[in-house]
């Protein structure tokens, strides 16, 4: 099914070429990532060193059971993806497309599950700039507490951005460009920065919700 | 009949929706041209205000929003995208014999983000500005300051990203573009010196923007990541703060470096001295230049022993940059010299970047920062290498590749003469810096004692001829277009793959794929320099 | 007032000063050493090469491993040894001697505060005695600034919420200029102040003539009496105060940490960061009824009490 008129990007010559430049990018693309959430989780641990007791008030207060459910989600979302990757190669049409729309579909559940999380935090006064009456007692724990929303905030964007892509590449895999060579490419770019985000929350669920409860 | 140049299509349009990497390159000359005088009006009025002891033309106010606006612009929207954008996008494809940039899509898409970040800056300007310095210290950034710090901030944080994204661009195309034969000890030592650059831009840069953020966040929301109050620790903003600017200022002097390396040889006609002790010597400043951070903090309030250890790696960063200077000078030996203005300005470079360098190490050096810092020498020391060494080579990137970009050539009586006038003025303005930091005077002060008076009218004295200097190639080079004789394939006999082709290049930079069978630098007799 | 109309060189005020001086001065001669030859053999390469004129162009070479390793290596090694003096003055400036005078500094937007053991306070104008150690202990009531003495070669950054040290010996009398070197806001240029040293008799004489009813001890009993402290401290609801400056206090988190300054204001102001292991966290923050001069009254009067048997602080 490969075409024949199919040719590479403009300044490649060749489709290895091509491929090797589009994985060297996602590479360093993700490695940007892991600097930027690296820095967060390093803060994030410091205070824990620094103010153990505020920390351990915040993350008492934290709805792990969700958080848990939403780990499960999203690894399985990831192995959706790889699914599907695998079945670009085998050429399985049908098996790819509904891997994909799995995957979304679960990331969309994890968007839901974190919406909720945050209604009940809002309800219970923990939003930062909307708590006027906080149950936190130390300022370390608001501290803490903030620094979860945000870096949660953040992961929560980059799955709304991995669910867009997604998609997009659901709609755009009509049957008949299905194997073409640049469509798997895409594939493959998107599978890499699934499991950046997917790696990021096995990170951040201990640093914020496991350590110390 | 060859194919037409990159220049040949006509409209805006085609400037706009380009993904060739010479137009991208030259927008970004225009618009880093554009940024670079937005920041130079607010350096005249910061220069004329200290003309006089009292602050009678600027408020307090008014000078520290002139100060944060000049360095705002300065550092994010002029030197860091200078000769990575510009240079970086025009010579990488060509010098490595590429038909273009990796990403080409991507790279149209960094330049939309510079332009948006920096409007966003000037729109913050247009409301009146921010008062925090262009450093953000905490706690004055997030809860004492009463600009616009978020705007800024914003329009920082996207500019960021078309760093990163150009950083990509450039590292992916050097590793899976090169031309057959084109192996790593065959490239042009820009291409090591941006390659170099273009790491720390993937790995700095992100945890600038976090940073940032969080100062945002904390400025809209209290977070208090910052705050002392909740526990947050302002200290930690000026590690991850340094943690990217300090490397930043590698962003900045190692692509001057690189363009350096290729003016002192095409300007010999002799292939460099040491050609692999200068290559790796750009990886080992990226590499060791994350590392030395804390030198900026001395005096915050870091431990003592912290404070040893980063004084000693800041003497281990000197040694790459001490080995380019002593590598230029050797080349120049039985060299086969022609003294055209680029050339001059590599000299310009050279000397401003070894007074900025060894005026660095005296503030790695412990007991000489306790005085020198957050003074007019740290100000000095950093304008030496940031303005009079980067400009200076960004000056001579422009000198030397103006003909193959325009396909003009200019006058170089003009040329010489604005080096000239550039390491006059350069030095008469911050020499007298030094001076004063070591007498006390400590910076963003708008009035000042009357006893550094003297000192401060020399250096503005002198900053009148810098900025004559930095406006003089604005109209030589512009009135090259219309009037400049056109220029050859090799204007200066250079080695290297971008004068093998016409001035300026065809669309697609060669006519048929290149294959390099030749060293870099090869000017040795028997070297052929045939056009592809 | 043109009297230094052009003045190249900042005054001594110290024997620390002048050994920074000398230190910066020996670190120039030996950059001009491996500098100068630099820009010599620019020039008499760029004359000496020039297009058109005869040279000896042959056996051009293309790297030289033995020159190249020693001019990395030579400057490397001067450096070092620079280095070296430079990190022995450093560790001298940043270890005070256990017998200074002790001075508080509280700084605020854009002013500098200065409290003295004997009760007298002054604003931007700070008098010490010439020839004896003075350790500042310095705290910020809002943003970063940074206490910077030109004369005396010295500064140090005064935080918010944490306790930073300086301390010097000045050698001759007379005043000098006192900055704040880190940018602060609007008035950073305006928050300047005057050091004034005196010799130890008119120091005497000066802290009589200034001299309040209360020293800094006793101002800081008074807060320790008028807010109440006593009423827990003195009852055995909450730790006992005596002897309490030094010792090892063991926490609740079952860590151990030493009874310093840091550990005293912390108490005062942040008191649930470190629970005394035994009692419960029923102590209010007195961040809002207490300024930091006012804490470090009562600082000061914490560290002056005796350990006694009885543990009664009176």
């Amino acid at each position: 099914m490969i075409r024949s008129d199919e040719k590479p990007a403009e300044p490649f010559v060749a489709w290895a070429q091509q491929r090797e430049a589009a994985r060297l990018g996602i590479w360093l693309f993700l490695a940007t990532e892991a600097m930027m959430f690296g820095s967060l989780i390093m803060v994030a641990w410091l205070y824990r060193l620094q103010h153990p007791d505020g920390v351990a008030e915040a993350v008492a207060g934290l709805h792990w059971q969700l958080a848990t459910a939403n780990t499960f989600m999203l690894l399985t979302s990831s192995l959706l993806m790889t699914l599907a990757l695998a079945a670009s190669e085998q050429g399985n049409a049908l098996r790819l497309r509904r891997c994909l729309l799995g995957a979304a579909l679960l990331g969309v559940l994890f968007l839901a599950c974190k919406g909720v999380e945050y209604g009940l935090e809002y309800r219970e006064g923990l939003l930062p700039g909307f708590a006027e009456d906080s149950p936190l007692h130390l300022p370390s724990a608001h501290l803490f507490m903030n620094l979860y929303f945000i870096a949660t905030a953040l992961h929560a964007v980059h799955v709304l951005v991995a669910v867009g892509l997604g998609l997009w590449l659901y709609m755009r895999l009509a049957p008949d460009n299905l194997s073409a060579r640049g469509t798997r490419t895409r594939l493959e770019m998107v599978t890499l920065y699934w499991h950046l985000v997917d790696g990021i929350w096995i990170l951040l669920f201990p640093t914020l919700y496991l350590v110390g409860r | 009949m060859s194919a037409p140049s990159y220049l040949h299509q006509q409209g805006l349009l085609s400037w706009f929706l380009t993904l060739d990497h010479k137009r991208i390159a030259v927008l970004y000359m225009v618009t880093v041209t554009f940024f670079f005088f937005a920041g130079g009006l607010a350096a005249t009025l910061i220069r004329i205000e200290l003309v006089t002891p009292q602050g009678d033309l600027l408020t307090a106010d008014g000078y520290n929003r002139a100060f944060t606006l000049h360095g705002v612009i300065m550092v994010w929207f002029f030197l860091i995208p200078s000769i990575p954008s510009v240079f970086g996008n025009f010579l990488v494809p060509i010098m490595i014999g590429a038909r273009d940039m990796a990403f080409p899509r991507l790279n149209l898409f960094s330049w939309y983000l510079l332009l948006g970040g920096g409007l966003f800056t000037l729109l913050a300007l247009l409301l009146g500005g921010v008062d925090t310095g262009w450093t953000f210290y905490t706690p004055l950034s997030t809860m004492f300051s009463n600009g616009h710090v978020v705007a800024v901030i914003c329009g920082v944080f996207i500019a960021g990203f078309s760093s990163i994204f150009t950083g990509i661009n450039i590292i992916v195309t050097v590793h899976t573009l090169r031309a057959p034969g084109m192996t790593w000890m065959r490239l042009p030592l820009f291409i090591w010196a941006i390659y170099a650059t273009s790491i720390i831009l993937v790995l700095a840069t992100p945890v600038l923007a976090i940073t940032l953020l969080l100062v945002a966040a904390e400025h809209l929301f209290n977070v208090g990541v910052f705050d002392p109050r909740l526990g947050g620790d302002p200290l930690l903003f000026q590690h991850l703060f340094w943690f990217y600017s300090h490397p930043a200022v590698y962003i900045m002097i190692l692509p001057a470096m690189g363009v350096v390396s290729e003016l002192i040889t095409a300007a010999g006609h002799k292939r460099i001295f040491g050609y692999r002790f200068v290559a790796w010597s750009s990886v080992a400043i990226a590499v060791i230049g994350f590392l030395v951070w804390g030198h900026h903090m001395f005096v915050a309030g870091q431990s003592m022993y912290a404070s040893l250890v980063f004084s000693l790696l800041s003497f281990l960063v000197s040694i790459p940059s001490a080995i380019k200077a002593y590598n230029w000078s050797a080349t120049l030996y039985k060299s086969d010299l022609t003294l055209h203005a680029p050339f001059l300005f590599a000299l310009t470079f050279i000397g401003l970047f070894i007074i900025g360098g060894v005026t660095g190490l005296f503030l790695a050096l412990l007991a000489a920062d306790l005085h020198a810092h957050d003074t007019y020498f740290v100000v000095a020391h950093f304008h030496y290498i940031m303005v009079g060494a980067a400009v200076a080579g960004y000056f001579g990137a422009l000198h030397f590749w103006w003909p193959k970009i325009t396909g003009r050539l200019y006058s170089q009586l003009w040329g010489k003469i604005t080096a000239v006038l550039v390491f006059c003025g350069f030095n008469l303005t911050f020499f007298p810096q030094f001076l004063l930091g070591y007498l006390g005077m400590p910076r963003r002060y708008h009035a000042y004692d009357p006893d550094f008076q003297f000192l401060n009218v020399l250096s503005s004295a002198g900053a009148s001829i810098l900025a004559l200097a930095y406006v003089l190639p604005f109209f030589y080079l512009l009135g090259s277009l219309r009037w400049g004789e056109r220029a050859p394939m090799n204007p200066w006999e250079a080695a290297g793959l971008e004068w093998r082709v016409p001035s300026p290049p065809p669309l697609h930079n060669f006519e048929e794929p290149v294959t390099v069978d030749f060293e870099a630098y090869d000017y040795s007799p028997e070297a052929r320099r045939d056009p592809v | 007032m043109n009297e230094h109309f052009l003045r190249l060189w900042p005054v001594q005020g110290s024997d620390y000063a002048v050994s920074v001086d000398w230190l910066v001065i020996g670190f120039t001669g030996m950059m001009a050493l491996f500098v100068v030859p630099v820009f010599v053999a620019l020039w008499m390469f760029i004359w000496r090469y020039r297009r058109g004129r005869e040279a000896n162009r042959d056996h051009r070479a293309q790297s030289n491993l033995p020159i190249e390793l020693a001019w990395i290596i030579l400057p490397f090694i001067g450096s070092l040894v620079i280095f070296l003096f430079s990190a022995r003055l450093f560790f001298f400036a940043r270890t005070p001697p256990a017998d200074a005078l002790e001075i508080q500094v509280t700084a605020r937007q854009w002013m500098w505060k200065f409290q003295h053991q004997g009760g007298q306070r002054e604003i931007n104008t700070l008098h010490v005695p010439a020839r004896r150690p003075v350790k500042l202990t310095m705290i910020s009531e809002d943003v970063i600034h940074s206490l910077f003495f030109p004369s005396l070669r010295i500064k140090q950054d005064v935080l918010p919420q944490r306790y930073s040290m300086l301390w010097f010996q000045a050698e001759h009398s007379g005043t000098y200029q006192v900055y704040c070197a880190e940018y602060c806001g609007t008035d950073h240029a305006a928050m300047l102040a005057r050091l004034v040293v005196l010799d130890p008799g008119d120091y005497q004489h000066w802290l009589q003539d200034n001299g309040s009813a209360a020293d800094l001890i006793s101002q800081g009993e008074t807060l320790y009496r008028q807010y109440g402290c006593g009423s827990c401290h003195d009852s055995g609801n909450a730790p006992p105060l005596a002897g309490v400056f030094n010792r090892t206090v063991r926490l609740a988190d079952g860590g151990q940490v030493v009874a310093d300054d840091a550990y005293l204001r912390d108490s005062i102001v942040l008191p649930q960061k470190h629970l005394v292991t035994g009692y419960l966290p029923i102590m209010p923050t007195y961040s809002n009824l207490l300024d930091e001069e006012a804490v470090q009254r009562l600082v000061a009067y914490l560290r002056s009490l005796p350990a006694t048997a009885s543990g009664d602080p009176k």
